[in-house]
């Protein structure tokens, strides 16, 4: 089997400015979403209490809500979640309220008014540690990028991390837009899924970056778009193929996962579709417009094994 | 060309079976078991604790499958949950005659139904987290202000004694905010004043200042009395809870401190929230009282035993079971206590526990020694208005200047734990939850469920697909997938890192990535194999080409991974110990393991005319 007959280079750096502006329109539309309507942060950065209860029929939600206002609590929000028979409930920080009466008082509210109530989960955060989880995930965000540029600018030149660095922060903001434009909830497991999309994007760069440093020592004569081309158009069929496989376990979990997975997989749904995009088709023109050439590569073969000169029989 | 030496395949094969053996206990499941610890700091689970239950068990005909003993704890595993539940109650009665004060913690467990040559190996089944298992977690933290203030009030009062055996008069002596104040009429009893406290009290830094008439001395805490105040703090604090907990009757309770002054609490099993923040936020007190040995004689005492106590005394049981009757009356409370540490009589090298009380808490000691030497007093551990007696023992002199030795018939284990007690009474600051987390039980079961099938249905759903497309590789390819999950299981196992359902989902995203690396090597290949290489030529080219970018992209992968494991905390750390242990197994898989396979399938033939790599035909 084989997807990808492809016979003849693709001349992707002929279109490379329509693909950056189509990356810089969905950034500036992220960026925009971000602005105005804000992320919906969960529970473990906002500080505050979530209670997941199920019942063993269909739960009522108008009726949950109307014995908690009754029982004076005040700004809860009850949601059905997952199924038709669980349901989650918010509640804000209480000055003065201690969590350990908040989740007991709630459920026994609950429970008077339907005894098939079970609780399933509790949560509560003080503020204190949603403001040290913020902070904590902004600088892994920064440790992460200065990480890959570095170790880029080792391996390669700094131009390749930079191009990496800025095209896979562009998946992050974009994956951010997403769960801002449509208020899923943003909580640490969708960090984790963010961040490790960001390695896993940098993959795909690195990969096609690879086979530019191989291209440029192979192609004597070739001009920098041509080399760029042939790269990407060499590493095409395995992107996908990757990209798919990876795809097909974020599938299974977002099938199989249950809620608490859910916006976990998104996430990576999202980074890994963009990751393909941004990675080739952003990061390549950024290289090349960087300025890279031969001449780097020409004088680092000498002195670094011969890698990419082809085994010989 | 494309073999391996000898010692490769067996390095390769020896690995495997490893990882084989550590991914079983996995595979057997868990059965009932009832799980016996000590209850008190005095008491030690030993092979005797272990003979005592299992003679409870043999006695009333209760068949167990096996009974362990290991470190802090007895294990007994049964067939059912039937049979458990008897048992606990059997044991209870058997190590606890006294069901209102026990000395055991006997709890229902679960554990393992892995053979004992495995646990011999120390192969376990992975540490599930409370999210797979139900549970209750906490996060605590010490008021650090609260226990600086305490010891600056206790310095402050141990100066005020000091000056006034010294006669050095001073206008008022107190603590405010974070400092001690002294006023002074003048400059000369300052001066005094100041070579006295600086000898006496060494965790004082003193500075003069001058507000008109007035002269001040003004003390604050050194920066390593500080630092000690507040690591006493969190011990102290950190001792406190597990005694408490103890009475929960948890089987793996994890008390942890956290950062500077934060203590984990977590509760594998618990759902009765409300008991366990009861018992967290509980404040237990040490009282000293007098022995009222006027009216302890043998009748009295039987009397007591019976309920009859005589009028103002309470009748306590020592804990070498001789009774006492305690006056009612408190001379000292626990408050006054600073420390309580285990060492020697300095003249006869006898074990003691050396006391330290604050300068209000001396005086009074010196008052009370004064006048009853020769007498009885004692100890006592106020919990839940509960009373025990840690102590009994007779003053010998008066004792004055706040340090107090107990000593005498004691021998260093008791010394130790009787300065445990005394220090564990109370907690050394206020601590407050934070964090609170509860997982019902079959939350965690659905949580484990569902985790599990999106793995397997996502494995599955990628052995398909390679196997399509690559055949015999994409095969081999599928192998060294499932070698590397095999792998990550028994790291998982063998380094009990405590898989949480972030975990599960970062195995599952591991893999999907791991694939990666093969898909590279097998592109690489067809790639040669359609320039015109020879088959075997096509091999080594298309590994050892691919290798490179394998490297280069887990590097980048694993950056993220270890950031995320250095500032993440609670889920994403969860994630990113899965994360970083699943691309270093990817690495040795996906490159070593498949390349071992190939080897063994086409690089010992003479001649090979195709590889079995899918459609490499068209050019």
């Amino acid at each position: 089997m084989e997807f990808f007959k492809i016979r003849r280079t693709i001349p992707f750096m002929r279109h490379a400015l329509v693909f950056n502006i189509v990356s810089l329109i969905t950034f500036i539309l992220a960026v925009v979403f971000l602005a105005s309507k804000g992320l919906h942060f969960s529970v473990e950065f906002t500080g505050g209490t979530v209670m997941e209860i199920s019942y063993k029929d269909t739960a009522d939600v108008d009726r949950i809500r109307g014995a908690l206002d009754k029982a004076g609590f005040k700004d809860t929000a009850v949601q059905n979640f997952g199924s038709s028979r669980d349901v989650m409930i918010r509640m804000p920080i209480v000055q003065g309220q201690s969590s350990a009466d908040l989740s007991q008082k709630v459920m026994g509210t609950l429970q008077a008014d339907n005894k098939d109530a079970e609780l399933r989960r509790v949560e509560f955060v003080g503020p204190q540690v949603g403001k040290e989880l913020a902070e904590n995930g902004a600088l892994a965000l920064l440790v992460v990028s200065i990480g890959i540029v570095l170790y880029l600018a080792l391996r390669f030149e700094w131009k390749f991390g930079l191009s990496a660095i800025i095209a896979n922060l562009h998946d992050v903001v974009i994956i951010l837009g997403f769960f801002a434009l449509f208020q899923w909830e943003f909580s640490l497991p969708v960090l984790a899924a963010v961040l490790a999309v960001l390695g896993y994007s940098v993959n795909e760069s690195v990969v096609v970056f690879d086979r530019v440093r191989e291209n440029f020592r192979k192609m004597r004569k070739a001009s920098t778009p041509d080399v760029i081309d042939a790269a990407i158009t060499g590493t095409i069929s395995r992107t996908i193929i990757t990209h798919g496989s990876t795809q097909i376990m974020v599938t299974t979990m977002l099938i199989f996962g249950g809620p608490a997975l859910h916006y976990f997989a998104l996430a990576l749904t999202i980074g890994i579709c963009f990751g393909i995009y941004s990675s080739v088709l952003v990061a390549s023109p950024l290289l090349m417009w960087l300025k890279v050439d031969r001449s780097q590569f020409a004088k680092v073969k000498k002195d670094k094994r011969e890698e990419n000169d082809g085994a010989v029989v | 060309m494309n073999r391996y030496p000898a010692w490769k395949y067996a390095l390769i094969a020896l690995a495997v079976v490893l990882g084989f053996l550590y991914t079983l206990p996995n595979f057997y499941g868990e059965s009932p078991a009832v799980q016996v610890s000590s209850g008190r700091a005095t008491v030690k689970v030993e092979a005797s604790t272990l003979a005592r239950v299992e003679e409870a068990l043999k006695k009333a005909n209760v068949a167990y499958t096996a009974a362990l003993l290991d470190a802090n704890s007895v294990r007994v595993r049964f067939a059912d949950t039937d049979t458990q539940l008897k048992a606990k109650d059997l044991v209870n009665q058997a190590l606890n005659p006294d069901p209102a004060n026990p000395t055991f913690v006997v709890a229902l467990n679960l554990l393992s139904s892995s053979p004992n040559w495995l646990t011999a190996i120390h192969a376990l089944p992975m540490y599930l987290g409370l999210d797979l298992r139900g549970g209750v977690h906490f996060l605590l933290q010490v008021d650090m202000q609260a226990a600086l203030t305490k010891r600056l009030d206790s310095l402050a009062g141990d100066a005020r004694s000091q000056m006034r055996e010294k006669n050095i008069r001073h206008s008022g002596i107190a603590r405010e905010g974070q400092s001690v104040r002294v006023r002074f009429r003048d400059a000369e009893t300052r001066e005094k004043a100041k070579r006295l406290i600086g000898d006496s009290i060494s965790d004082l830094v003193l500075t003069e200042s001058q507000d008109g008439e007035e002269f001040r001395l003004v003390g604050t805490l050194k920066q390593e009395a500080v630092k000690r105040t507040q690591d006493y703090a969190l011990k102290q604090n950190i001792t406190t809870l597990h005694n408490r907990i103890n009475e929960l009757g948890v089987a793996e309770p994890v008390i942890q401190q956290q950062g500077a002054d934060r203590i984990v609490v977590q509760l594998p099993g618990v759902q009765d929230t409300a008991k366990a923040k009861d018992i967290l936020g509980r404040t237990a007190s040490l009282e000293i009282r007098m022995v009222d040995e006027e009216k302890m004689n043998p009748e009295t005492l039987a009397a007591a035993a019976k309920g009859e106590v005589p009028f103002g005394d309470e009748y306590y049981v020592e804990r070498n079971g001789a009774p006492l009757l305690v006056k009612k009356a408190v001379v000292l409370t626990g408050d006054r206590l600073t420390d309580a540490q285990p060492g020697f009589d300095n003249q006869t090298q006898e074990p003691a526990v050396h006391l330290t009380l604050d300068g209000t808490g001396a005086r009074i000691f010196r008052d009370v020694t004064r006048e009853s030497i020769g007498k009885r007093m004692a100890i006592l551990l106020i919990e839940k208005g509960k009373g025990e007696v840690v102590t009994a023992p007779v003053i010998r002199s008066e004792i004055g200047g706040g340090r107090v030795q107990i000593s005498g018939r004691m021998s260093t284990v008791e010394a130790n734990d009787t300065a445990l007690l005394l220090r564990a009474g109370s907690l050394a600051a206020p601590m407050e939850i934070i964090e609170e987390r509860t997982v019902g039980p079959s939350l965690g079961k659905d949580n484990i469920e569902k985790g599990f099938s999106s793995t397997k249905w996502g494995f599955l759903a990628i052995v398909a697909f390679m196997s399509a497309y690559y055949v015999l590789f994409g095969l081999i390819s599928s192998a060294a997938l499932g070698v590397n999950l095999m792998f990550l299981v028994a790291l998982l196992s063998l380094l009990q890192a405590t898989l949480t359902l972030p975990g599960i989902a970062a195995i599952a995203l591991t893999l999907g990535m791991a694939i990666d690396s093969n898909v590279l090597i097998n592109e690489r290949i067809r790639e040669e194999v359609r320039g015109g290489a020879t088959p075997q030529a096509a091999i080594t080219a298309g590994y050892e080409r691919a290798f490179g970018t394998i490297l280069d992209s887990n590097i980048t992968t694993l950056i993220a991974g270890l950031a995320l494991l250095i500032f993440g905390s609670g889920a994403v750390r969860g994630f990113a110990v899965v994360h970083c242990l699943g691309i270093l197994t990817s690495i040795f898989s996906s490159v070593m393991v498949s390349r071992a396979i190939v080897n063994l399938i086409y690089g010992h033939r003479r001649r090979v005319q195709h590889l079995s790599i899918g459609d490499t035909g068209w050019k």
